[in-house]
């Protein structure tokens, strides 16, 4: 084999790398998050927020480091209001299993929605307000 | 004749393996933009970016009603 052909060989897996490439940098941009399905979960998550706030802040409810929220502290919530806490905590888990999925698949790789869990628990708990409970990798309750 | 045998097999592999890898590298889970979609949407569900417009319209009633 010549040196010559061996050169063109190698230009054309270089013009392939190169044609690639973009596509790569366009798919690291901006995942899309903007559809009916995931705006339709945001907005539902966001008018249950008022409801969550004070569970939050009580230590009632913590966040899981599997992206999701648990009851922490029963005992911080009176006994008739509980069945109430445990449902909204059960809708908004639904909620948040629901957007993970839809954001995977609203990028056409329902694939990456573990991933886009671990995402989402890290950050939900970076962005907690501090006094918030969260589970540490371990699974054991920590305080901000 | 082997020698180029062996050469044209060695760069085969070799584009094999670029490229396989270029489209590993394609679907690769991005991190970082799944990190930004994150935070863009908590803010909007916990309201954690406050509005622009709220701090002059609670100081700009106050600052009047003083005066007299």
């Amino acid at each position: 084999m010549s040196v010559s052909k061996l050169s063109r060989i190698l230009g054309f897996i270089a013009f392939l790398m190169a044609a690639l490439v973009p596509q790569f940098a366009a798919a690291q941009a901006n995942l899309e998050i903007n559809t009916p399905a995931i705006n339709g979960i945001r907005n539902s998550m966001q008018a249950r927020y008022p409801q969550m706030e004070p569970l939050f802040a009580s230590g009632a409810v913590g966040l899981t480091r599997d992206g999701m929220v648990a009851m922490r502290d029963a005992n911080a919530v009176p006994l008739n209001q509980r069945a109430a806490v445990n449902a909204l905590i059960a809708q908004e888990n639904q909620d948040r299993g629901a957007l993970y999925r839809e954001i995977a698949r609203a990028n056409g790789h329902p694939e990456w929605e573990g991933d886009i869990r671990s995402t989402f628990a890290q950050r939900w708990i970076a962005r907690a307000q501090p006094g918030w409970w969260y589970q540490d990798a371990g699974g054991g309750w920590k305080k901000k | 004749m082997g020698g180029g045998c062996v050469v044209g097999w060695a760069v085969g592999m070799a584009a094999a393996a670029l490229l396989s890898g270029c489209v590993t590298i394609n679907i690769y889970f991005p991190a970082a933009a799944a990190e930004k979609a994150a935070d863009k949407i908590i803010d909007e569900v916990w309201r954690t970016q406050k509005p622009p417009t709220s701090p002059p319209g609670d100081t700009a009633p106050a600052a009047p009603a003083s005066k007299p």
